[in-house]
């Protein structure tokens, strides 16, 4: 399986702040593969950095074998058009319908005639159950609707690779259930490549092919879900059965209970 | 010790923010003009032109008057009340006009622009098109950029046209000057190259430099909402500066010589 984009002893740093040091994964083509880890590790950072939006200090990542750091900007925004994010706010243009939204990328970097154009944002907004609110604006929109809107925005281009920021975070059931189906769906579909970011364990475990699960600037765990779920290590299983004690200390490391009481007096 | 590595931090910090504003810019301007984005152009000056008419109007008419009722009672100690026309059109096309309306407008539109753009930044819109591979340079700042440059120079001709109505309001309508001495000694003493061009360059360089402010203030705002509010507050304040040092370089270069 040819792998779409390969991340190569990578090391990122915010400032004085290490994020990642020398890790390296690789996003196989037509897969859907998760990635996961606790809170603040950063994996918004990971896509950004796969997107061109940082760049790192050391090491190399690779789309269709070509480097993305090294990219001038024209090739880089070339590029972007075969990439797609969902955010995790949805990213939608308060000041445009839904429609307008799902259109504004095939306006910007299509000639398509207008009623071409009207057609293929039905489509888009039928694909993710909202043809009927192509009218209304972002305002209007429940959390859930406002992400498969921006959803919608993100296919409209047929990219090759999208990338989902958190996209379960602060959804209800039922609209966790709808996220799920369709990256499911379009996946299967349109043969996408999707990179899902998220600490949903149960629901991205239902939908992705390979996992990597990061913490402490690397990766400490990959492989297919079921893999992952046997895996032996005491950082990974905390992660998977969310308990609260474990390799990731319930307490901020702070001085003793006796220095803090009684030090002062 | 300490001290003078704070001054050596605070001023690289500040260099840094120059860069930053430059390359802001030049994204905006330099870019390769495109007919796509006219309509982006148009909808923004009526956001910040048109929807500024109303504060720009009201400020000039009473301006104007205030400026007629001063010169009045200083112009009938000396029976030269005849002069109150070209003293109020004098005033506000060189300096009231231009100044008063980069003032009101770095208030109204200005504040708006970087609370704007702060607001589409916080909520990840600025990055969005980043990953859509669209400039926000180009197809969010540099619209704004151009609206304030080509509106606030007609929004301070149109401040200086009300104010000197405004003028013959009090001058002529309730204080009696004469209506002909008002505006014909107006007409031989206003040049149009020296007063109304002159005023025009003020206009389009105190343009440039408050909706450049407003627009990088915005563009590189801490995405919160304690930094949106920070940006506007300095939006304001640099750009009211801005205006002033400004006005009274160019009036030195304008007309100091005289």
């Amino acid at each position: 399986m040819q792998d779409l984009v390969r991340i190569e002893n990578m090391s990122f740093s915010r400032g004085e702040r290490p994020i990642y040091h020398n890790i390296s994964l690789s996003i196989p083509q037509g897969k859907t593969t998760a990635i996961m880890g606790p809170s603040g590790i950063g994996k918004t950072t990971l896509l950004k950095l796969i997107g061109g939006q940082l760049r790192p200090q050391e090491g190399d990542i690779l789309y269709k074998n070509e480097s993305i750091p090294k990219m001038k900007r024209g090739r880089l925004f070339e590029v972007r058009q075969q990439m797609s994010m969902l955010f995790q706010s949805g990213a939608l243009f308060t000041d445009m319908t839904v429609f307008e939204n799902v259109a504004f990328p095939l306006r910007e970097h299509t000639k398509l005639s207008e009623s071409l154009i009207r057609a293929v944002v039905l489509m888009k907004l039928q694909s993710v159950g909202l043809r009927g609110a192509a009218q209304m604006m972002p305002s209007e929109l429940s959390g859930g609707m406002a992400r498969r809107a921006a959803l919608a925005r993100a296919i409209a281009l047929d990219p090759e690779l999208i990338m989902y920021d958190e996209p379960f975070a602060g959804q209800d059931p039922i609209s966790m259930g709808v996220i799920v189906k369709l990256i499911k769906e379009l996946n299967d579909a349109m043969n996408l490549t999707s990179v899902v970011v998220t600490h949903d364990v149960a629901e991205v475990m239902s939908i992705a092919d390979y996992v990597y699960i990061l913490a402490d600037k690397r990766v400490i765990g990959e492989g297919t879900p079921e893999q992952i779920r046997d895996h032996d290590s005491e950082l990974v299983q905390q992660f998977l059965c969310g308990q609260a004690d474990g390799p990731v200390p319930f307490h901020y490391p702070a001085k003793s209970l006796e220095q803090d009481f009684l030090g002062s007096r | 010790m300490e001290w003078f590595a704070g001054i050596g931090r605070h001023s690289l910090g500040k260099l840094a923010a120059i860069g930053r504003a430059l390359f802001v810019l030049t994204g905006a301007l330099v870019a390769k003009p495109s007919l796509k984005h006219v309509p982006l152009t148009i909808k923004q000056i009526y956001v910040v032109g048109v929807q500024s008419l109303a504060i720009i109007i009201v400020s000039g008419a009473f301006i104007g008057m205030v400026l007629a009722l001063q010169a009045y009672t200083v112009l009938v100690d000396y029976g030269a009340e005849e002069s109150l026309g070209p003293m109020v059109a004098l005033s506000l096309l060189r300096e009231l006009g231009p100044v008063v309306t980069a003032l009101l407008f770095a208030g109204r539109a200005g504040s708006a622009l970087t609370a704007e753009i702060g607001l589409m930044k916080a909520t990840e819109q600025l990055t969005s098109l980043e990953m859509m591979a669209v400039d926000p340079l180009r197809r969010i700042i540099a619209p704004r950029l151009w609206a304030g440059i080509i509106s606030m120079p007609l929004l301070a001709l149109i401040f200086s046209a009300i104010g000197i109505l405004g003028g013959q309001a009090v001058g002529v309508d309730w204080l009696g000057v004469d209506a002909g001495s008002y505006w014909s000694v107006m007409q031989a003493a206003v040049d149009f190259d020296d007063d109304v061009m002159n005023g025009v360059i003020k206009s389009v360089v105190f343009a440039f430099v408050v909706t450049w402010i407003a627009v990088f203030k915005g563009y590189d705002s801490i995405p919160t909402s304690e930094g949106i509010s920070q940006a506007t507050t300095q939006t304001v304040v640099y750009a009211s500066l801005a205006v002033l040092g400004l006005d009274f370089i160019l009036t030195a270069l304008m007309f100091g010589t005289h």
